[in-house]
């Protein structure tokens, strides 16, 4: 007897919960050969209004934790990742179309680059920090900080790897994040939602939006409760990128820009995803007092 | 539905021969025996029932021109409280401040009907709001669990009075009205209802909080509520706020249809005010739906319903910001407090 398939509609991550879209709309997510797989919820304006909340609420706590706490618990993301391999796998090759080699390479990448960003967590403020020569008396020290909560449009294309690479350089410094996932491949993004909720990430660090940049990229470019936005998952629509950048400028929120076209995700990322989303501090203290 | 029945204005007015406009409730209140007959005689409140239709109401969808309506008519209505042993005069100016221009970036933003302090900061707000029209409440018979003799109750809202207060929110001796000795609570109620006086001008209006957290059951909600609108209270309260659970959609409409059975009976006109809890624009909004349904239009006025909050008003100016700009605000552009 066949079986009859169990067609899930995969729900939003926020706050830690997986809620339905506030709309109650979700849209059918197909495969790389254009057959239907599932659905998912499609995140309204208000979903990303809740999500920002929830990442407002889980800002202090998480930049508040010791960069050494952080990184632990990201390898601890990785960890997780790591368990469900055959899971990402599958949705790698499901939704991009890899060979199942390709396919175990990129998730393997995806794994090491989160591992690689984990070690940042307490590596960041000796690399961009400084203790600065003054002309005075003083101890003259910068260091940086977290900006607050940071708008994630993903990447479209790279579904997995590409979610990685803007995720973790945003959250690992202190930032919390509201993710808008890759539009027409948003499973692995759920999947990773799901990794998140079972490895001691607080509820509300990353928030997972599935749905479509283009509607609710807007709503979060102009939320004034959202401290820097990265624009990758509009590469390649200047119109849009340009209108989220006059929107984000009106309360300064440190913008990531949308590169031309989407980067090659295999390669060395250096830290400017970090640094994009750090503030500096600079303190003075007086010697010998 | 059988909420809705329950609760219906029929079964809930006094008793026969006791209705109709100028009922005269003297003979009730005459002595302990008469009294808890009344009240113990009021329809039971269908539990189930009253939480279901609370809900419904509550899901209400108030959208564009009336959600800005709604808004500000919640703003109008705020009595905008600080209740804590740290409130130095300063804050209680600048909550003052507050009250009178919730919003300095936008003109068109209400003021909030009253400030509500304890009675020692009356002077302090009444100094800042002077004739702004903002009101000054002062909490007073030994707020908020209302243990104390009463000639010191009677003190405590002597001077708030005397100091400046426009208004007085008292709170019920609980542990009276729960073992039954009503008559000594509705005593009290007239009692403090005489300290409002002013001999030099209007006296102070009167709301009564009963601790709703603290009454166990609807039905001594709705018991409470007579009891103290026949006491002469001008306003019937939730709660302190120190108490959870404060005010709830539930326990405030039944106080709801209490008023308005009460005005279908005498013809008196008393006001609601939930306190605690209420923190979100949404929560603000299913409370005015409540209001309109249960007791009608004519509350639907700061005279009438009021909000005790004070992270209230905060949400509702984001709201209202995000209206008039299209994209939403954040806590960063208001004050903490």
């Amino acid at each position: 007897m066949t079986r009859i398939d169990v067609r899930k509609t995969y729900k939003l991550y926020i706050g830690g919960a997986f809620p339905r879209s506030e709309s109650g709309h979700s849209y059918p997510v197909h495969d790389s050969l254009g057959a239907f797989v599932a659905n998912a919820s499609l995140a309204s304006r208000k979903d990303a209004r809740d999500a920002v909340s929830a990442a407002r609420k889980a800002f202090p706590g998480w930049s508040g934790r010791t960069a050494y706490n952080r990184a632990q618990i990201l390898y601890r993301v990785a960890e997780v990742m790591e368990d469900r391999r055959p899971q990402f796998l599958e949705a790698v090759r499901q939704f991009e179309g890899l060979s199942a080699a390709r396919a175990e390479k990129t998730v393997d990448e995806a794994i090491d680059r989160l591992v690689w960003y984990a070690g940042w967590a307490d590596k960041i403020t000796q690399v961009v920090g400084n203790a600065n020569p003054v002309a005075g008396p003083f101890f003259n020290l910068s260091t940086p900080e977290p900006t607050g909560v940071v708008a994630v449009l993903a990447p479209q294309a790279s579904s997995l790897l590409g979610l990685v690479h803007v995720v973790a350089p945003a959250v690992v410094t202190g930032n919390t994040a509201v993710v808008v996932s890759s539009f027409e491949r948003p499973l692995p993004a759920v999947t990773f939602a799901e990794v998140l909720a079972t490895s001691d990430v607080p509820g509300g660090v990353v928030n997972i939006l599935t749905g479509s940049a283009t509607t609710i990229g807007p709503w979060l470019a102009s939320h004034m409760d959202v401290n820097g936005i990265d624009l990758t998952g509009v590469a390649g629509d200047s119109e849009l990128a340009t209108a989220l950048e006059v929107a984000a400028a009106d309360n300064l929120k440190r913008v990531r820009r949308a590169p031309a076209a989407e980067p090659d995700w295999t390669l060395d990322p250096g830290t400017a995803a970090m640094t994009a989303f750090l503030e500096t501090k600079t303190v003075w203290h007086p010697i010998g007092v | 539905m059988l909420g809705l029945m329950a609760s219906s204005p029929t079964t809930d007015a006094p008793p026969t021969g006791a209705r109709g406009q100028g009922w005269d409730y003297s003979d009730v209140t005459r002595s302990e025996a008469t009294l808890r007959r009344f009240l113990h005689g009021l329809p039971g409140v269908d539990q189930v029932g009253a939480d279901a239709r609370a809900a419904a109401l509550g899901t209400r969808s108030i959208k564009t021109t009336a959600k800005a309506f709604a808004i500000d008519l919640a703003i109008r209505m705020v009595d905008l409280t600080t209740l804590e042993g740290a409130d130095t005069a300063g804050k209680v100016r600048a909550l003052a401040s507050k009250a009178m221009r919730p919003d300095p970036s936008d003109p068109t933003c209400p003021a909030t009907a009253a400030v509500c302090v304890y009675p020692d900061m009356v002077a302090t707000a009444r100094r800042t709001l002077g004739t702004s029209g903002v009101h000054v409440a002062a909490v007073a018979t030994a707020f908020p669990s209302g243990r104390a003799a009463l000639d010191i109750k009677l003190a405590d809202t002597r001077d708030a009075v005397e100091a400046g207060a426009d208004e007085i929110d008292m709170v019920i001796d609980r542990g009276a009205f729960l073992s039954g000795r009503y008559l000594q609570v509705f005593e009290e109620i007239v009692a403090v209802r005489e300290a409002c006086a002013r001999p030099n001008g209007p006296s102070a209006h009167l709301k009564v909080i009963f601790e709703t957290g603290e009454l166990q059951t609807y039905d001594n909600v709705r018991r409470a509520s007579w009891l103290a609108m026949m006491a002469g209270g001008h306003f019937i309260k939730t709660s302190t706020g120190k108490v959870q659970p404060a005010a709830t959609l539930p326990v405030t409409m039944i106080m709801l249809e209490a008023v308005r059975d009460f005005r279908e009976a005498t013809g008196q006109m008393v006001g609601v005010k939930p306190a605690g809890g209420i923190r979100t624009s949404k929560d603000a909004i299913k409370y005015l739906v409540i209001v309109n349904e249960v007791a009608g239009t004519d509350w639907l006025d700061p005279d009438w319903f009021r909000f005790g909050a004070s992270t209230l008003l905060n949400d509702l100016l984001m709201q209202r910001t995000k209206m008039r700009t299209g994209r939403y605000s954040g806590p960063d552009y208001f004050t903490l407090d």
